[in-house]
């Protein structure tokens, strides 16, 4: 029983996480105590102190501004490209699991050879290819995130679309769109939620690393993983630069796979160990 | 098992294929002309370029350029980088034994801390010591890679001065100096990866230790430590085996952050690289290969798999 109230506080915990970030992101031009933009040549790399708590970059910018803010990118290029992905993967996955046959074959052959990529290097490539800015960081993250849904989905819908009711609704008449999105699409809606919260987390690094890599949110625009490039040759004199982004970017990223996990563990109780 | 090893293979022809596709259409997928894409920033006169787009088969429909392009690959041709001055085969081999290396140490570190933790935080469900493991995953799970490098050099590197910061020897001139180079990068790729195989392990392992040959063992007045090292640990590991497989994509995507970082002259880089100089001969034959190096290493862990595992037949 403790174990198990443990779980549900870890859930809660990553749920708390995510609010505050999701608010943070949606506030953040009216929370930022400065403007982030805002250079002031005369106060470079300074320290933290009260009226600057995280310090100045090394454009005299304040950091902590620049932190809030930079939670709106990320915010930004995980909800877009994690809805884009799960609409996407959710329909491919319906289309394959139910309707089988070569267009299932087609379908998940794609998603291996998506898969087939080291995700990072496909997303670097595709931004590569496409021009390093960020949509087309969001559309990349979509591209490597979605065969992860289509794949569950699928295998989801393999496993309910035998089940007894579904046959009665085939027996009664029931035309496929309708056991598709009455009977089985609600059924596949619980590993949805939780693989959306676990692939969130995913989205969050896989931007940061590529904005860490020049490839994403472009200057001056703050985005926690261009924060630590920027911070990276100032680390001997200056670690809060590197050290603050890195810390949001990790708790953000705990946030979203403790909710994921806390829902698993409460939508299959046997999942729990 | 014939048969199965000969339809794991066959599975593996069209992915490679569409891969190809992929990597050969990301020249297309650029906005402007495939040429420049391809020369990179440099400027010829427009003669000269209208020669070479003949000459490189550009004035010809996509799916014969592909075709052709296919058939130089399948022979080890990947192409030229006008930007590097160099064959793009050239720069791959060049760079391969820096990503491996790392690859392998972090591969090592990753066992070597992985398999005890999740031997021990299965054996002593609940303690303070699995809550410690799990805490431990939590957080090498979600930390960038990139943050943990800087950490690591924030604290080894510049307060404690123990290692170098960054930079590259080869093991060939001072193996010494080779691998003082290579520890830091070799724990920041393996920590991700040590959070998810210490959690198999555990997970794998209390499996395991449910089966009735080990209750048989324990009635047999075995001692614990033997129960788990020699009947348990063993079965336990048949899925850490497939994982490394698997997860060798997290190994090579992570490699271009940590050799970012650590300034390594590796694969990861060369691909980086690659990108912020618009070379694209040399980001798709980096691609290619590491897409390839992808499929062998998980189509090595199925086969392994089911060699390990007689039970595992293709359904």
């Amino acid at each position: 029983m403790s174990r198990r109230l443990r779980r549900h506080a870890l859930g809660a915990l990553g749920g708390a996480i995510v609010l505050m970030f999701v608010m943070v992101g949606l506030l953040a031009p009216w929370i930022a105590p400065h403007d982030p933009l805002q250079q002031d040549v005369g106060q470079l790399l300074q320290p933290p102190s009260l009226e600057h708590p995280l310090g100045r970059d090394d454009l005299g910018r304040d950091v902590l501004s620049r932190l809030v803010v930079g939670a709106r990118a990320s915010l930004q290029v995980s909800f877009v490209s994690i809805g884009l992905a799960t609409v996407v993967g959710l329909a491919v996955g319906l289309v394959s699991g139910y309707w089988r046959g070569w267009l299932d074959d087609v379908l998940m052959r794609l998603m291996d050879a998506v898969y087939a990529f080291p995700t990072l290097i496909l997303a670097i490539a595709l931004v590569g290819a496409l021009g390093p800015n960020l949509l087309n960081a969001m559309l990349a993250i979509s591209v490597v995130a979605t065969p992860r849904f289509a794949r569950l989905v699928r295998g989801q819908v393999l496993t309910v679309r035998e089940r007894e009711y579904v046959e009665a609704a085939r027996v009664a008449g029931a035309r496929d769109v309708r056991i598709v999105t009455r009977h089985i699409l609600p059924n596949v809606l619980g590993v949805l939620a939780v693989q959306a919260a676990l692939t969130t987390a995913f989205a969050i690094l896989t931007e940061s690393n590529l904005s860490f890599l020049g490839l994403g949110v472009r200057p001056p625009t703050p985005s926690w993983g261009g924060m630590l490039r920027l911070g990276y040759p100032f680390l001997e004199m200056a670690p809060w630069l590197a050290l603050a982004p890195g810390a949001g970017i990790t708790l953000t990223v705990l946030g979203f796979s403790l909710l994921g996990d806390g829902i698993r563990d409460f939508l299959d109780p046997r999942l729990r160990r | 098992m014939r048969r199965y090893i000969l339809r794991r293979l066959a599975l593996v022809g069209p992915v490679f294929l569409l891969v190809t596709i992929g990597v050969f259409s990301l020249v297309h997928l650029t906005p402007g002309d495939p040429l420049t894409a391809i020369l990179g920033e440099e400027r010829a006169d427009p003669q000269v370029m209208a020669a070479l787009r003949v000459q490189m088969g550009l004035d010809q429909p996509p799916p014969v350029q592909y075709a052709r392009w296919l058939g130089r690959v399948l022979q080890g041709d990947l192409g030229y980088s006008f930007r590097m001055r160099q064959p793009v085969a050239q720069a791959i081999v060049e760079r391969v034994p820096v990503t491996a290396q790392l690859a392998f140490l972090a591969v090592v570190i990753s066992l070597l801390v992985a398999v005890p933790l999740g031997a021990l935080s299965a054996t002593r469900r609940g303690s303070w010591l699995d809550l410690l493991s799990s805490t431990m995953a939590a957080l090498g799970s979600s930390m960038p890679a990139f943050w943990l490098g800087v950490l690591l050099i924030l604290v080894v590197a510049v307060q404690l001065r123990w290692l170098p910061p960054y930079g590259y020897v080869r093991p060939t001139d001072d193996l010494a100096g080779n691998l003082k180079a290579m520890i830091l990068p070799a724990i920041t790729l393996a920590a991700g990866y040590t959070a998810i195989l210490s959690r198999l392990v555990r997970a794998s392992l209390l499996d395991v230790l449910d089966e009735d040959y080990i209750r048989t063992a324990r009635s047999k007045g075995l001692a614990e430590k033997v129960v788990v090292l020699h009947h348990g640990l063993r079965s336990a590991l048949l899925p850490v085996i497939t994982v490394i497989g698997l997860e060798t994509g997290r190994l090579l995507g992570g490699a271009v952050v940590t050799e970012t970082i650590f300034a390594l002259p590796g694969l990861g880089r060369l691909a980086v690289d690659a990108v912020l100089s618009r070379d694209f001969p040399m980001l798709q034959g980096v691609t290619l290969f590491m897409a390839a190096a992808l499929l062998l290493s998980n189509l090595v862990a199925d086969l392994l798999y089911g060699v390990a595992d007689p039970r595992i037949h293709y359904e």
